[in-house]
């Protein structure tokens, strides 16, 4: 860029001389200009040296002066990045300015043969590259902020941030002014519980808040911090497929609930609640209904009116958008009024201060366009891979899912196998990128505690083994897996005493260990 | 692309546009990203194999696929480079 701006001055430069030198000619006379253009040499000959210059030309008209000045160069650096045609080549300047055209004589195509099948898309999803292709303009070209109100750097993000607020609004059946740009779920879902609860607990009226043993980590801690705060939190059971028991929940809202926080899609097994139920008990009995929508939107339907969602968080990274990014929805009417916790420029309606990164919030938008526009596609294809993933595992002796056969996001398959120990099938299966439960947690071998809030044993918590099919899975990578898992679990199983027990035909419960 | 219906020279673009996305979709560098590249576009020319559809909306399907096109060009070759600098460090 900077080298062909320099060519562009020079060559103005050279063409401006050459202009004066030719005036000056023309001005001595003719004398030295023998050329085809006699007549208008000719006229200037006339011309005496010194003439009274009119006095409207003897000023200088700031406006046009400055216009003069700038004609040289806007024509070359006025011009979007991809109307420039590089000279000497048929790439357009953003595809110059990417990086990617320095190497690409250097550029093989390398396979990901060494690096594991990717299967856990409940930990996050790789970046679509429709994504990619509309989030690079904002890293290059288009960087003014925008919050920027004064010039044309700031209105062309402004423009594209609001256009991606749209998209988002769409894929969840709002309202583009209820979305809030965030860092991401683990943020709305702070934002929201921490906001509500402050908010209406500030007048002593609602201390109570709502939630269900099943949550996300974000969720559960945030609670826990509103109880140190004075708050008073119901942590509600799930029955044995993963759902709460609508009963349970209505005996638990109180006159002072200030909010009900339950997520749409659990991370870990999939299950999807009644929202619609949820969010007609919550609305009926006055308290505000949270949602942790990140495993959700973008894979199954979401309407936000028909589920009377008040708040609902949500993630860029699980829908194919980049990390760092997700977005808040705010309900606007009936007004859901929440104590900041980031507070400052007055951004995003003053919920969330602080600039907003436009190449993320375009990609998520996109990411957001892409969900919505391929959903039908995406859902037909990942339930058919599920279905088979899920009729070859539970093939398998003594093995079962975890959460309800029926309501549970097809992308999502929890299975357990007994009589393997879940880590050491994680080693066996080094091949296959899975995890155990959520991302967060699978640094520790304590067992999952939401297997563990669905009444499971410590055995099984421990032997279950998590599936996230996505947009990119093949089917050849579903038979691959399924064909590694069969043969390790049964070569595990093979090495185990436990199992030649099983297979003798005795309980393993009725067994006294003796004690040492 | 509806190739019985319209005329013969449409039938040729969509066809040309159906190689391009194709060849175009074995470019990419990760093996996920050129499956579902190459199995996006067979099942997209397929859904709209049979329908009846008038030359406007044909157009704008074919639109649609150039872009997809135009795309692609671009981000093969920056999944090139990507899964190269991956490897340099």
């Amino acid at each position: 860029m900077a080298s062909s701006t320099t060519a562009a001055m020079r060559q103005v430069s050279r063409l401006s001389s050459r202009r004066f030198y030719s005036s000056n000619a023309l001005v001595r006379g003719s004398s030295h200009f023998r050329t085809p253009a006699t007549s208008t040499a000719n006229r200037a000959a006339h011309r005496t040296y010194v003439s009274e210059s009119k006095p409207d030309k003897a000023q200088v008209n700031v406006e046009t002066a400055i216009k003069a000045d700038q004609h040289a160069f806007t024509a070359q650096t006025g011009k979007l990045p991809e109307k420039v045609k590089m000279p000497g080549t048929e790439m357009s300047a953003d595809v110059m300015m990417s990086p990617a055209a320095g190497i690409l004589k250097q550029a093989t195509v390398m396979d990901e043969g060494t690096r594991p099948i990717y299967l856990d898309m409940q930990a996050t999803t790789p970046t679509d590259p429709r994504v990619l292709d509309a989030m690079l303009p904002f890293f290059t070209g288009l960087y003014g902020n925008p919050h920027s109100r004064t010039h044309a750097y700031g209105w062309e993000t402004e423009k594209a941030t609001e256009q991606a607020r749209e998209h988002v609004a769409n894929l969840i059946g709002a309202d583009p002014k209820e979305i809030i740009f965030t860092s991401g779920a683990t943020e709305s879902n702070n934002m929201s519980i921490k906001g509500v609860a402050r908010f209406f607990g500030r007048s002593g009226k609602k201390k109570h808040i709502i939630t269900t043993q099943t949550e996300h980590k974000c969720v559960l801690d945030s609670c826990r911090h509103m109880q140190e705060e004075g708050f008073e939190v119901t942590y509600l059971p799930v029955q044995q497929n993963g759902l709460i028991d609508l009963k349970e929940l209505e005996a638990a809202i109180r006159k002072d609930t200030a909010l009900v926080s339950i997520m749409t899609v659990n991370n870990e097994i999939g299950v999807i609640q009644p929202m619609e139920e949820i969010g007609k008990l919550c609305r009926a009995k006055k308290t505000f209904f949270h949602t942790d929508g990140a495993q959700a939107v973008g894979k199954i339907p979401i309407n936000v009116d028909a589920w009377n969602v008040d708040l609902m968080s949500i993630s860029a990274h699980k829908i194919y958008g980049p990390k760092g990014i997700g977005a808040c929805y705010v309900r606007r009417r009936p007004r859901v009024r929440i104590d900041p916790i980031i507070s400052g420029g007055g951004q995003e309606r003053g919920l969330r201060s602080g600039t907003l990164a436009p190449p993320l919030v375009v990609g998520f938008g996109e990411a957001c366009r892409i969900a919505k526009e391929e959903m039908p596609y995406d859902s037909k294809r990942i339930q058919k891979l599920s279905d088979r993933l899920l009729k070859g595992l539970l093939s398998l002796e003594h093995t079962s899912q975890n959460g309800d056969p029926e309501r549970f996001y097809p992308g999502c398959v929890n299975v357990s196998f007994a009589y393997v120990e879940g880590e050491s099938l994680l080693m066996a299966l080094k091949d296959i990128a899975l995890s155990s439960g959520s991302a967060c947690t699978s640094a520790s071998l304590e067992p999952s505690y939401v297997l563990r809030a669905l009444g499971n044993s410590d055995e099984s918590a421990h032997s279950s083994i998590r599936f996230g099919i996505g947009r990119f899975t093949t089917e050849s990578e579903i038979d691959y897996v399924l064909k590694a898992v069969t043969e390790r679990v049964t070569f595990l199983r093979e090495l185990s005493p436990l199992w030649e027990l099983v297979q003798e035909g005795i309980a393993l419960d009725s067994i006294e260990w003796s004690q040492h | 692309m509806s190739m019985t219906l319209t005329s013969g020279e449409t039938a040729f673009q969509a066809r040309s546009l159906f190689r391009s996305l194709l060849r175009q979709s074995s470019q990419f560098a990760a093996y996920n990203f050129r499956e579902y590249a190459k199995r996006r576009t067979k099942d997209a020319f397929r859904e709209n194999h049979d329908k009846r559809l008038g030359e406007r909306e044909v157009q704008e399907l074919i639109q649609r696929g150039l872009k997809e096109l135009q795309m692609m060009k671009v981000r093969t070759l920056g999944t090139r480079r990507m899964v190269e600098g991956w490897q340099w460090e």
